[in-house]
C-alpha cells in the first residue's frame, strides 16, 4: 500500500480516501493523480461500479453502486489501483496536463467592499492588498459547495482574513473573495461569508458550454487587475449596492 | 401529435419538482445529485405506470398541485397521503388511473408524510442536463428551466394509455408516521467525538426543526460536542450527519453541497433518509448505530423485497 493513504468508510455507498490531514501542493498533486487514475479505470470498466468522485484538498470521496458491488470489492480495487501511485504517476503519460489561467479582476472600493478592512488589519495600503493578491499563482485545490465554485490557495498570510462573523445574504456573481488562506470567485449570486475584494467578469460556470468551467482541479490561476471600463467591456455588471459588513 | 402536449400546470403547489433517479458524475464541477427524496415511492409510481424505474416524474412536497391533461394517458401517485382527485372524484393512491384530455388532476395537502410522486406512462419527456432531468433549484439545473414548477408550465409526455390499471395492495404499502429510527453507520470524523458524546448522540431523541428541505434536515436536541472545530473540506455523501459548532445535527440529503468542512459523525442509510424525508417540523427521530455490513444487508433485503413484490391488476 502506498504510504499515507487511508481508505475509510463515508456512508452506505461511499468510501473516502485520505492522503493527509493537511493541505499542500504535493498532497494536492497526489489527489489529482489518484482522481485521474480512478476516472481512467472507470472508463475501462475496471471500476464500472464507481458512480461518482469528489476530489478535495487531501481526499477523494468515491461513491459506488450498491446494487452491483460492496465496499470490500471497491476498497480492494482502489488499493490495487493506487498501490504505486507516485511511481505510476511519473511513468504513465495519460496524466492530464494542467494550465495557467489568467482571470481579470476589477479591484476597487465599489467592487471590493472588504478591501478597507483587510488593509486596515494588515496595516498596509489598499493598493498593497491588491498587489499581494495579484502577485501569487494560486492552485485550484477543489471544486464544490456550489456549481463552479473553485477553492484557490494559498493566499499570502498578510491578506489571509477570516470569514465574516455574519455572512452576507447576497454576494454578487463574480465576487472575488478571501477566507483565510483561500480565495475564490462566486460563480453566481449566493449567500456567503467570504471577504469581497473585487469582481471578475468571466463566467465561472456555464451549463451550456463545454467545458462548463474555465478551470479544473490542479490548474493554476493568476489574477490581473483591470479598469472599470475593461470590466464593463468584458461583460461585467456592477451590483446595485455592496455595503461593507461591519 | 405535437411533441409539446402533456400536462398543463394549473397550480404548482408548495414545491413540485421534476425528478428522475438523480444526477451522477458531475461532482467535479460542483453539481449535487438531486433525485427523489423517497426513492422507493418514486420507483413504485414508475412501476405502477409500467415505466423504467428512473423515468422522469414529479415530486410534490406538502401538496397543492393541480394539472390539466392535454392527452389520454395513465398516471399513478404514490408517497405521502395527499388526497388525489380526478375531475373532483376522489381516487386511490398507490394505483394507476386512466386520464383523458381535459381531465383535472388535483392533489390536496398531505395528512401523513411530506412527499408524493406523480408518474405518467412513459415518463415526462424533459431534456437532460448533465445526464439527468432532476431539478436542483439552488443550482438552477434540471427540470424545465432549473426551477420548481409554476403555473402555465407544460410538462410534455407521450400519450400512452395502458390497457389495464395496476395497484399495490394496501398491506404492502409503506406506512408514514411522525417518528423514525435512523440507522446510521459511524464514519468520517467519528473518532473526534468522545465515546460519551457518541453514546449521547445514539441515545437521545431529536426533533425535526423548521429548517428541513431537500438540502438537509436540521435537528434539535442534545448538543453533541466534537474535539475539533472544522476539518479540511471534503466530499459529503448522501445521509452524512454533520455536527456544526452549535452541536445540533444536520442530516444531509439529495441537494446537499458536494463538499464541506464541518465534522461528521456518520451517515444515515438510504432507506432511513427516505423515511426522514417524509417527516416535517416537530417529528421525532433517533439514531441507531449499525455496521457497514448491516447497512448493506438492509439495503439488499429491501431491494429483493421490492423486486419480489408483485403489483395486482385492478381494472
Amino acid at each position: 500500500m502506498s504510504a499515507n493513504i487511508k481508505i475509510n468508510i463515508a456512508g452506505e455507498n461511499a468510501l473516502i480516501i485520505y492522503f493527509s490531514g493537511h493541505t499542500s501542493s504535493e498532497i494536492s498533486t497526489r489527489v489529482q493523480h489518484a482522481e485521474q487514475f480512478i476516472r481512467h479505470a472507470m472508463k475501462d470498466e475496471l471500476l464500472i461500479d464507481i458512480i461518482d468522485l469528489v476530489p478535495s484538498y487531501a481526499s477523494v470521496m468515491v461513491m459506488f453502486n450498491l446494487t452491483t458491488t460492496d465496499h470490500h470489492k471497491v476498497r480492494n480495487k482502489l488499493r490495487a489501483l493506487l498501490y504505486n501511485l507516485d511511481e505510476d504517476a511519473q511513468i504513465v503519460n495519460n496524466v492530464e496536463q494542467f494550465s495557467l489561467i489568467e482571470l481579470p479582476v476589477y479591484y476597487a472600493l465599489e467592487s471590493g467592499p472588504d478591501l478597507t478592512a483587510i488593509a486596515k488589519r494588515a496595516k498596509i495600503s489598499i493598493k498593497d492588498v491588491i498587489e499581494i493578491h495579484q502577485a501569487q499563482e494560486y492552485r485550484v485545490y477543489a471544486i464544490g459547495f456550489a456549481p463552479g465554485f473553485a477553492y484557490l490557495g494559498d493566499v499570502d498570510e498578510r491578506i489571509a482574513f477570516p470569514r465574516l462573523s455574519t455572512p452576507r445574504m447576497k454576494v454578487p456573481k463574480g465576487a472575488v473573495a478571501i477566507a483565510d488562506k483561500q480565495t475564490a470567485i462566486y460563480p453566481n449570486v449566493s449567500p456567503g461569508g467570504w471577504n469581497i475584494i473585487g469582481l471578475c467578469p468571466i463566467d465561472m460556470f456555464d451549463a451550456t458550454s463545454t467545458p462548463t468551467m474555465p478551470v479544473k482541479v490542479g490548474d493554476k490561476v493568476k489574477f490581473k487587475s483591470i479598469s472599470k471600463d475593461e470590466y464593463i467591456y468584458l461583460g461585467g455588471e456592477l451590483p446595485l449596492s455592496l455595503e461593507p459588513v461591519i | 401529435m405535437s411533441l409539446s402536449l402533456g400536462f398543463l400546470v394549473k397550480r404548482p403547489g408548495m414545491l413540485s419538482l421534476i425528478q428522475d433517479a438523480g444526477r451522477f458524475g458531475a461532482f467535479n464541477v460542483g453539481l449535487t445529485n438531486g433525485g427523489p427524496i423517497d426513492s422507493a415511492a418514486f420507483q413504485w409510481a414508475n412501476r405502477l405506470c409500467v415505466n423504467e424505474l428512473n423515468a422522469t416524474a414529479i415530486e410534490i412536497s406538502l401538496g397543492g398541485l393541480a394539472l390539466i391533461a392535454q392527452l389520454d394517458t395513465t398516471i399513478a401517485v404514490t408517497g405521502a397521503n395527499m388526497p388525489l382527485t380526478i375531475n373532483g372524484q376522489i381516487k386511490e393512491l398507490w394505483r394507476s388511473h386512466h386520464v383523458k384530455t381535459g381531465d383535472v388532476i388535483k392533489l390536496g395537502f398531505a395528512t401523513q408524510g411530506v412527499r408524493s410522486y406523480l408518474a405518467v406512462a412513459g415518463g415526462f419527456t424533459i431534456p437532460e442536463s448533465f445526464g439527468s432531468t432532476s431539478t436542483v433549484c439552488r443550482e438552477g439545473i434540471g427540470g424545465l428551466s432549473g426551477e420548481k414548477l409554476k403555473g402555465g408550465d407544460i410538462l410534455p409526455c407521450a400519450s400512452k394509455y395502458r390497457a389495464t390499471n395496476l395497484i399495490l395492495i394496501e398491506r404492502l404499502r409503506p406506512r408514514f408516521s411522525k417518528e423514525a429510527i435512523l440507522r446510521t453507520i459511524p464514519s468520517y470524523q467519528q473518532q473526534h467525538f468522545s465515546s460519551q458524546q457518541q453514546r449521547l448522540f445514539f441515545s437521545s431523541e431529536y426533533t425535526v426543526s423548521k429548517s428541513f428541505d431537500r438540502m438537509g434536515y436540521r435537528l434539535e436536541g442534545k448538543k453533541i460536542l466534537c474535539d475539533i472545530d472544522g476539518i479540511l473540506s471534503e466530499g459529503i455523501c448522501h445521509g452524512a450527519v454533520q455536527i456544526p459548532p452549535d452541536g445540533q445535527p444536520i442530516v444531509l440529503m439529495n441537494d446537499r453541497q458536494t463538499i464541506g468542512g464541518y465534522p461528521k459523525i456518520g451517515a444515515v442509510s438510504s432507506i432511513d433518509t427516505a423515511k426522514l424525508g417524509q417527516l416535517n417540523q416537530g417529528c421525532k427521530v433517533r439514531f441507531e448505530p449499525i455496521s457497514m455490513e448491516q447497512a448493506h444487508n438492509i439495503f439488499h433485503l429491501n431491494l429483493s423485497s421490492f423486486n419480489r413484490t408483485e403489483l395486482t391488476v385492478c381494472d
